[in-house]
């Protein structure tokens, strides 16, 4: 009798929709589990619901155009991802920056990651249940927000830079404000510690779950913390140094265990990482013109540039194929969030729906960065 | 194995290959037909091992598709850009790579959603941004919207 019961339970697959309008999912993301009881058997993710083609855009854009755009892909490494398809012009042109735009480009890549990071572990704690580390994330990202909004004129989408340097130069109070906030956050980072990664229940939520090996990381193309906690060494910054980065000193985060725990520590020790590189260079910001000089009117040569740059989520790269017009031809944006979301399926496969909620957060999904 | 190595390699698996030194990735253009094989034994072979497919791009020229494969293997650490030439604009297909890279899965989808590329043999080939009663591919360049598209 009871192994006729178990297996009507065992038969009783039945499909439920997380999303489009779900709080984990930070954004329009719509996701097909298939459920067998409380464990999920399949993710199927439905995307597209803020695609706005942005790469056909491009094809009709001139290069200090298309910039902006990239602002509106992965709104929380906004400057990385302009840094990314500047650096791509540059090469183009074989243009060199002065140092000066280099080391802010730097600093200021340094602070979108700590303010990325502040928010990821923020909202990490709410989907989890804990409400207090989104107000201390958002607290702390809210001096990083005005140092931006000082010097760039804008607190989220920033658009700072252009091809061949800054859109303008820093503010007089931007090397005090940014010490300022190194001072102070690195007295409230332990506190990070303190409240959730020290603590009992979200060790509970997080250690052995949602596992990826490092085979399947490098398959699935799964860039950035989220594979360096399984022992792939992805960093860009490190293996193909752009901007600043070659003259700094900082360590490649790794673990081995690729659970969730492992991606939440990844994140905790980078920013302890982005705080030293800041330091490196906050007092040493050579003396300089803002923005190498660059015709009104870019024109790439023929051929093709493949530029990658380190974001706070992974490897996001930059392909132009260009035909010597002032547009491109074609403009490829290699999102890692794109392929970060693929694994998602065969992480989930076997844990419950509560525990899908803490892969997706380690994973740290931004949807305009998965459609574009 | 270094570049010079590589390319005397790819020549002598595929002799109809275009091998040419870019100012960033070695790059070898190959027929359609034959790319499934060559990307196969360029991730199983012990000594090229491209174990990571980073980027995978639809490219729509005026008379042949194209797809781009960015590969790097994480042992050697070396890189390679292999290029399949699809030689027709009309119903265009090509083997997928979807069981030597995870990754390829949604990369082609996206690709077949906006070149109307067919990758065979694909687990899944469905529209993976657009709604699935779209009609046509938007990333063509012949391709005409005139709700949403404006004329430059």
């Amino acid at each position: 009798m009871e192994e006729i019961i178990h297996q009507e339970l065992e038969s009783q697959e039945y499909f439920i929709n997380m999303g489009p309008q779900h709080p984990s999912t930070h954004g329009v993301l719509r996701l097909v589990l298939s459920l067998d009881g409380e464990i999920i058997r399949k993710v199927e993710p439905h995307i597209g619901f803020i695609h706005r083609s942005i790469e056909k855009m491009c094809e009709h854009d001139s290069y200090q155009q298309i910039v902006h755009l990239t602002d509106r892909m992965d709104y929380l490494s906004c400057h990385i991802n302009n840094e990314a398809v500047c650096l791509a012009v540059e090469m183009g042109l074989q243009l060199e920056v002065p140092d000066r735009v280099k080391v802010i480009r730097t600093i200021i890549g340094e602070l979108t990651r700590l303010s990325s990071h502040q928010l990821w572990w923020g909202v990490m704690g709410m989907d989890l249940g804990a409400i207090t580390s989104f107000l201390y994330g958002f607290r702390d990202r809210e001096m990083i927000t005005d140092i931006f909004e000082e010097t760039c004129g804008a607190r989220l989408t920033m658009n700072y830079n252009v091809p061949g340097g800054l859109m303008f130069d820093i503010h007089p109070n931007f090397q005090r404000r940014t010490k300022e906030f190194i001072t102070h956050f690195k007295k409230k980072l332990p506190e990070y510690d303190a409240l959730l990664t020290n603590n009992v229940i979200f060790r509970e939520r997080t250690v052995g779950i949602g596992i990826l090996s490092k085979e399947d990381a490098i398959s699935y193309g799964v860039t950035g913390p989220a594979a360096r906690a399984s022992g792939f060494s992805c960093d860009v910054r490190e293996h193909h140094p752009y901007s600043y980065y070659p003259k700094v000193q900082f360590k490649e985060v790794l673990r081995t265990e690729g659970d969730c725990f492992a991606r939440y520590q990844c994140r905790i020790d980078e920013m302890w990482e982005s705080l030293s590189i800041i330091e490196q260079l906050i007092d040493n910001i050579p003396e300089g013109p803002y923005k190498a000089p660059t015709k009104a009117v870019i024109k790439l040569p023929k051929g093709e540039f493949y530029q990658r740059v380190e974001t706070a989520r992974g490897e996001f790269g930059v392909y132009i194929i260009s035909e010597g017009q002032k547009n491109p031809y074609r403009l490829k944006f290699r999102s890692p969030g794109f392929s970060n979301l693929s694994a998602l399926d065969h992480m989930a496969r076997g844990s419950k729906i509560a525990d899908l909620v803490a892969i997706m957060s380690t994973l740290d999904l931004v949807i305009p960065d998965i459609d574009r | 194995m270094d570049y010079e190595a590589l390319k005397e390699y790819i020549i002598q698996r595929i002799p109809e290959a275009e091998v040419t030194q870019g100012s960033q990735f070695l790059q070898a253009v190959v027929p359609s037909d034959k790319a499934y094989t060559f990307l196969a034994e360029l991730k199983s072979n012990p000594k090229t091992s491209f174990d990571y497919l980073f980027c995978q791009t639809g490219v729509d020229w005026p008379q042949h598709m194209e797809v781009v494969y960015h590969l790097k293997s994480t042992t050697h650490n070396h890189e390679l850009v292999v290029k399949a030439k699809i030689n027709t604009r009309e119903n265009p297909e090509i083997e997928t790579v979807c069981n030597l890279w995870r990754t390829a899965e949604f990369h082609e989808r996206e690709i077949f959603d906006l070149y109307g590329i067919v990758f065979k043999n694909h687990p899944d080939l469905r529209r993976l941004l657009l709604t699935d009663d779209w009609v046509g591919y938007p990333m063509r360049k012949d391709y005409v919207d005139p709700v949403n598209m404006i004329a430059y």
